[in-house]
């Protein structure tokens, strides 16, 4: 493995610091790493939720890996187009994201926001498919509130479990 | 080139809209709605933060998004009085945030094909966020407006308050109109229609009335503010004041 790659592996390895048990990679933060001509390696990250707190935690992260696995200097570059999407979620992710108890985001479920003038208006409460539970598996859950104890969860109940859990949102 | 001030006017928008809706944060009704307001704010001020360093970058005067935020007085402030406003009830937040958000909304799709590639990139993703909000504050008009008596005399109240500021949103204005000649930006006027037929198909779905009256304060956009504001802004800058340059 030559060095780039042992930097490259490390980056890839550093941790969501909201929800440890998947990586920035498996969220698809992570864009790319390379190394620049001066020798500094460069990585490229994309924010999920703008106002994310984790951003300065993970750019820390990035720091600490890649100076730890022998980086001579590090820059960390935000890109914010194309925008982050929770398709860019590894199925493998959201494997461990269930395993969690993490409800993980539906492959492009709902698609993109119709523009407001084009949106109806819901004569009952909405009620969409809502995920499965990451525990029983069983389809019947109802939404508890729309958002979660992070930016980018929402809380639901599974009716069979009786027990609350956290989903991740779909954001496409 | 994009003129500094038009992203920096945005985020004034996103950054005070920010500082009043955190206000909720301990004070919401119910504990799912406190998490529901703070994190609105936290997208409000993640977008308010990339569009102040925009203008630093913009600028060139080596002013950074903090400089921007916490060093400028009130008369430098370009957001429109609408989101400064303060909020005497949890239905004045819902309609503030009805009204703004999609004006944000529309805002933020357009801006995504704008002449300016960071504006650009940043519209496309504000819109996601910007639709969830519309989406949250659709829901609670439509329940406490076709709620109880109290809710929707409340409710009502909220937007008759509010409405007369929501002019000032999409008022005629010489940078708009620059911005958007040159294709940087967006003239807010092209976006009333939209949002004045989702609005108002929400307002009457929840049974409330969509007023009518032709006052139509202003003044925000050239620095001059509620007497709300003041305070709002000393809270904000305290601590960067007392202790320049703090981190953590």
């Amino acid at each position: 493995m030559s060095a780039a790659e042992r930097i490259a592996a490390a980056v890839r390895a550093v941790p969501d610091p909201e929800i440890g048990t998947v990586t920035i990679d498996d969220l698809g933060i992570l864009r790319a790493v390379r190394t620049a001509a001066d020798g500094a390696t460069v990585v490229t990250i994309t924010p999920t939720y703008t106002g994310c707190p984790a951003m300065d935690a993970i750019r820390a992260g990035i720091r600490t890996a890649a100076l730890g696995a022998g980086a001579t200097a590090v820059r960390v570059d935000t890109r914010w187009s194309p925008a982050w999407t929770t398709d860019w979620i590894t199925p493998a992710a959201a494997a461990k994201l269930t395993a969690a108890g993490i409800a993980p985001p539906r492959p492009g479920a709902g698609g993109p926001a119709l523009p407001p003038e084009r949106r109806l208006l819901p004569l009952t409460p909405v009620r969409r498919p809502g995920p499965a539970c990451p525990r029983c598996g069983s389809p019947d859950t109802a939404l508890l509130a729309r958002f979660g104890s992070t930016a980018c969860k929402s809380l639901w109940r599974c009716a069979p479990c009786d027990e609350p859990f956290d989903h991740f949102k779909e954001h496409v | 080139m994009t003129d500094h001030r038009y992203p920096l006017r945005l985020g004034d928008d996103a950054l005070i809209a920010a500082q009043r809706l955190s206000w909720w944060c301990t004070r919401a009704p119910q504990l799912e709605e406190d998490v529901a307001l703070a994190n609105v704010a936290l997208d409000l001020l993640g977008q308010a933060r990339a569009l102040l360093a925009h203008a630093g970058d913009l600028e060139g005067a080596g002013r950074t998004e903090d400089d921007l935020a916490f060093l400028r007085g009130d008369r430098e402030f370009g957001n429109a009085q609408l989101v400064e406003l303060p909020e005497a009830d949890f239905a004045h937040a819902v309609a503030k945030l009805l009204f703004f958000g999609t004006y944000q909304e529309l805002l933020h799709t357009a801006l995504a094909s704008c002449a300016d590639p960071v504006l650009a990139a940043l519209g496309g993703k504000f819109a996601k966020e910007s639709a969830y909000h519309v989406d949250h504050a659709t829901q609670w008009t439509l329940r406490l407006g076709d709620g109880t008596s109290e809710s929707r005399r409340r409710m009502q109240d909220a937007v008759d308050a509010l409405w007369p500021y929501t002019h000032e949103l999409f008022a005629e204005d010489p940078l708009w109109t620059a911005a958007a000649a040159d294709g940087t930006g967006v003239d807010p006027a092209a976006l009333l229609p939209d949002w004045t037929r989702y609005v108002t198909a929400v307002l009457a779905r929840a049974t409330l009335v969509r007023p009518e009256g032709d006052w139509r304060p202003g003044g925000g956009r050239r620095g001059l503010h509620t007497e709300a504001f003041g305070p709002l802004l000393a809270e904000m800058q305290a601590l960067h004041r007392a202790h320049p340059g703090a981190r953590w």
